[in-house]
């Protein structure tokens, strides 16, 4: 069994920037990225959805490089570039031919530095967003079902419970000192970690960063939002109303563990066995064999990218002539099965073989065709800014292979409790779609 | 008058130049055909102790229409659930067992059976891929489970916006030509029957009809016998293709608009007929494209989203299909702007037939277009949806070497003369899906309008 191992150095600058580099030259292309340890879940309230509004004042112009600059340069550069908010961060990224890696850090050490953005640029970009929500949620079938629509039915913390996209009466009251006020708390060196990815040479890697990012000053400390949630002591059930959509739909939430934790490892390849596919329980029992469902699938997203309370989510559209009760108790079976009787040692050495397999490829793939190595940017960035540790990348698998059968068993009886599980229904308004039962 | 953007007034102070470019160069291929005429391509990429495939047959939608619409997917769907070997759940636990994904799929042109897994499992895969091109049984029940839930999606299609306004356009576009048809009816899935199924998994799951593609942590001469062993005693012809009705050319622009009552965003989608990858003119309509509305840094996206904060989305494309191609903008904007984006649509489009792009510009849309292009040489995928392009479409064996001089070779004048032909404004299809209370006076203004309900029927 050959296993991959990533080249990584890494240091911390005077002013508190971490600073990870993963040279392979395969290519002549770098992927650069610049993660904020911001998300959702701290933005300030009355501002919901601001977090992700300034991710796209980001690309509005900084210090020395005005509103166009940054997306113009990336592009004649021959790369692309994005951003993307998250819980508990926010991130910033190109992919460039490698000889326009020192204007790319360039680019996002001036906006790190300064960011230079009017109200034009707020009410340009409000309006975008606005547009952005529509084409995701309001003017799509399940738009948002379930990762808006069950944080407010699962969670008791507003941080953990909030419209994450934003309402619009809160988008339209952000201020252009809220901006500055965000960006000058938390877009701070010392809060954040560059990553250089690629054809780079590490010695040069490190001396760009100096070169370009030396110069920032830290500032104080962010203060950080507690996401700690008050013990669930009942299970919670929601309702959203589907505008579009024809079929009837649930979705299920179970809290997860702790990150790095011996459970965490076993509640991952719970969550495979569960769902991971036509070969997982819920599709195969659901939509295979009983036919109830159109879609079973889900699972816990983004496993090394959380840093408080998250779920293993299970989306479900149902046919209309089974009831929303048949259908849970359906789920409930599944459910109750994996409890009473865990899992066999052939399934768990299939699910450590897939897993293995899925992790490989998140080391090499990208983000679509053109964003390469995105998903190695990403788990370098969160195990330095949750853990301290980006050599996790290269070790982090060993404790998804030791978990036993026990603790698979363990981590079912333990974390899929219905008094700890929150369920929203999303029923569809149409005449045509309203449940034959 | 609607006031215009000025143009890059301001840019950035003491940005570095670029250093010395290194060089492009992609991995050596080997093309070869296996003894029963299957095509092989493979190239080695040691990224990962992984491999990416794709086992393509050379038929799809189009060419099963005549047995009936999307049938071609549907067998697909159907290929996966049952072999002579093994039943479904066993088909499931045994790629899981190897660490593999594995999908099946059809377009208009190919249907495709895509994998990727673990060097270390490579025999089992290629097997498993084997099976189900050659020995699919089609189970009654899982073909019956799988009309049903079909059922379902079809009815559910047909409330996505984006799903709506490009099948308008492609009927608009291609009438009665197979391309025209992008999806079944309810009553068409309730008329598929098993037998349908069969036929077109006989007719076109074929070897000599098939290509197969490989990249990844291989051997090359060693995956040439494995291919060799595991599919060399398969057979079958090319079937024969049938002649397809001509599409129509609509001339003028029309406005065609499909309600969906309480709709708070209207999608746009405009098109024309263009021209497939192996024209001659393909490079330069990418460049075109690219110019207009293909990147971020566009004019249109600048225009209708950095400037005036219409749409979070443009985007322009060219669509090579296998027989013909076809041009299209699309947005999803603020229902009060239908009208305003539309201006905007062919202001962008009009500038380009009007006035040489100036040189900066071009130069900056010709390192996008060609730094994109190489980006696919650092993942197997990448590499693997590049190979594809190439084979399928049997360009030159140089293309990909080549294609970047290609588009750094272009000028203005050329720009300028392949817009005037490919961007025809003039003769623009225009879909708008939304709330015909709040859309349809902006909608006429582009031409004589016709509206339907989301179930394709002609309102009045």
């Amino acid at each position: 069994m050959k296993q991959p191992q990533i080249t990584i150095e890494h240091t911390t600058l005077p002013n508190g920037l971490r600073v990870v580099i993963a040279p392979d030259s395969t290519a002549p292309v770098v992927t650069v990225g610049v993660y904020y340890k911001i998300g959702f879940r701290l933005e300030p309230r009355g501002r919901s959805g601001f977090a992700h509004l300034f991710e796209h004042m980001m690309f509005q112009g900084s210090a020395n490089a005005p509103k166009m600059q940054h997306i113009k340069l990336i592009n004649s550069s021959g790369g692309v570039l994005n951003g993307s908010t998250h819980y508990d961060v926010t991130n910033y990224y190109e992919a460039v031919p490698s000889n326009a890696l020192e204007r790319v850090l360039w680019l996002e050490a001036d906006r790190m530095r300064a960011l230079k953005v009017d109200d034009e640029n707020l009410r340009n970009q409000r309006d975008v967003v606005k547009e952005e929500v529509r084409v995701n949620v309001m003017n799509q079938p399940y738009g948002g079902f379930p990762w808006l629509d069950l944080p407010p039915v699962a969670f008791r913390n507003w941080a953990n419970s909030h419209n994450f996209y934003g309402d619009f009466a809160d988008l339209d009251a952000a201020s252009l000192a809220d901006v500055q006020s965000f960006f000058k708390t938390y877009y701070v060196p010392n809060n954040a970690v560059l990553l250089i990815l690629g054809d780079v040479q590490p010695g040069e890697g490190i001396a760009f960063a100096k070169k370009y990012f030396a110069d920032i000053p830290a500032g104080p400390h962010p203060p950080f939002a507690d996401p700690t949630e008050p013990e669930q002591k009942e299970e919670r059930r929601g309702e959203v109303e589907e505008k579009f959509g024809t079929l009837p739909a649930m979705a299920i939430g179970y809290p997860i563990p702790a990150r790095r934790t011996r459970d965490w490892c076993a509640m991952t390849l719970l969550d495979m066995a569960l769902h991971g596919g036509r070969a997982g329980r819920l599709h195969r029992e659901l939509v295979l064999e009983k036919q109830i469902a159109v879609e079973a699938d889900g699972g816990i997203d983004d496993i090394f990218g959380y840093n408080g309370p998250s779920q293993m989510v299970t989306r479900i559209l149902h046919k209309p002539e089974f009831s929303s009760e048949v259908t849970l108790a359906a789920f409930d079976a599944v459910i109750r099965e994996i409890q009473q009787n865990g899992i066999s040692e052939d399934e768990l050495q299939q699910l450590k073989v897939k897993w293995r397999s899925d992790y490989y490829s998140t080391l090499e793939g990208g983000r679509g065709g053109h964003m390469p190595r995105y998903g190695l940017m990403h788990l370098l960035a969160c195990f330095t800014l949750f853990d301290g540790e980006p050599q996790l990348v290269n070790t982090i698998l060993d404790g998804f292979q030791a978990v036993t059968r026990e603790d698979v068993l363990a981590a079912a009886k333990k974390y899929l409790r219905n008094d700890k599980r929150a369920i929203v229904f999303r029923k569809p308004v149409s005449a045509a779609a309203k449940e034959a039962a | 008058m609607v006031a215009r953007p000025a143009v890059e007034e301001a840019v950035a102070i003491g940005i570095p130049a670029l250093s010395a470019e290194r060089a492009v160069t992609w991995p050596k291929q080997t093309k070869t055909r296996l003894s029963n005429g299957l095509e092989l391509v493979l190239a080695e990429a040691h990224s990962i102790p992984k491999f990416h495939g794709q086992l393509f047959f050379r038929s799809g939608n189009a060419a099963a229409l005549s047995r009936g619409p999307a049938l071609a997917d549907m067998t697909a769907t159907v290929v996966r659930t049952g072999t002579a070997k093994r039943a479904s759940r066993q088909i499931e636990e045994d790629l899981r067992r190897i660490g593999a994904d594995l999908s099946t799929s059809a377009g208009q042109d190919n249907s495709a059976i895509a994998f990727a897994g673990l060097s270390e499992y490579s025999e089992q895969l290629l097997g498993m891929v084997n099976e189900l091109a050659r020995e699919a049984s089609f189970p009654a029940p899982e073909f019956e489970r799988e009309r049903r839930q079909k059922l379902e999606e079809v009815k559910l299609e047909r409330t996505s916006p984006g799903f709506l306004a490009s099948e308008r356009l492609r009927k608009v576009l291609f009438g009665a030509h197979p391309y025209g048809q992008v999806s079944a009816s309810e009553a068409q899935v309730a008329a598929y029957t098993r037998e349908d199924l069969i036929g077109v998994y006989r007719d076109s799951y074929t070897p000599e009809n098939a290509l197969l593609l490989m990249v990844g942590d291989f051997d090359s001469q060693a995956m040439v016998k494995s291919a060799e062993k595991v599919f060399g005693t398969w057979t079958g012809k090319k079937p024969e293709a049938k002649p397809a009705a001509a599409p129509p050319h609509p001339h003028g622009r029309r406005v065609y608009l499909v309600h969906v009552p309480g709709a708070v965003q209207t999608q746009i989608v405009a098109g024309c007929a263009a021209i497939t990858r192996t024209h001659p003119d393909w490079i330069k309509l990418g460049l075109t494209n690219s110019l207009y509305g293909g990147a971020f840094n566009s004019r249109l996206v600048m225009n209708i989203r950095e400037d005036k904060g219409y749409t979070y989305s443009p985007r322009s494309a060219v669509h090579p299909l296998h027989e013909h191609g076809y041009f299209s903008v699309s947005a999803a904007v603020r229902n009060d702007v239908v009208a305003a984006s539309l201006t905007e649509i062919f202001y962008e489009m009009d500038k380009l037939r009007s006035l040489p792009v100036p040189v900066p510009e071009l130069a900056d849309a010709q390192n996008y277009l060609t730094g994109v292009f190489s980006m696919g040489l650092a993942t197997q995928e990448g590499l693997l949806s590049q190979l594809a392009t190439v084979a399928l479409n049997e360009l030159p064996n140089d293309y990909l070497e080549t294609y970047r001089a290609k588009v750094r070779a272009l000028t203005p004048e050329d720009l300028l003369n392949n817009a005037r032909q490919y961007l025809d404004s003039a003769n623009m299809q225009i879909v708008v899906v939304g709330d015909r209370a709040q859309i349809e006076s902006q909608a006429r203004l582009f031409g004589d309008l016709e509206i339907y309900d989301a179930q394709g029927s002609l309102l009045t």
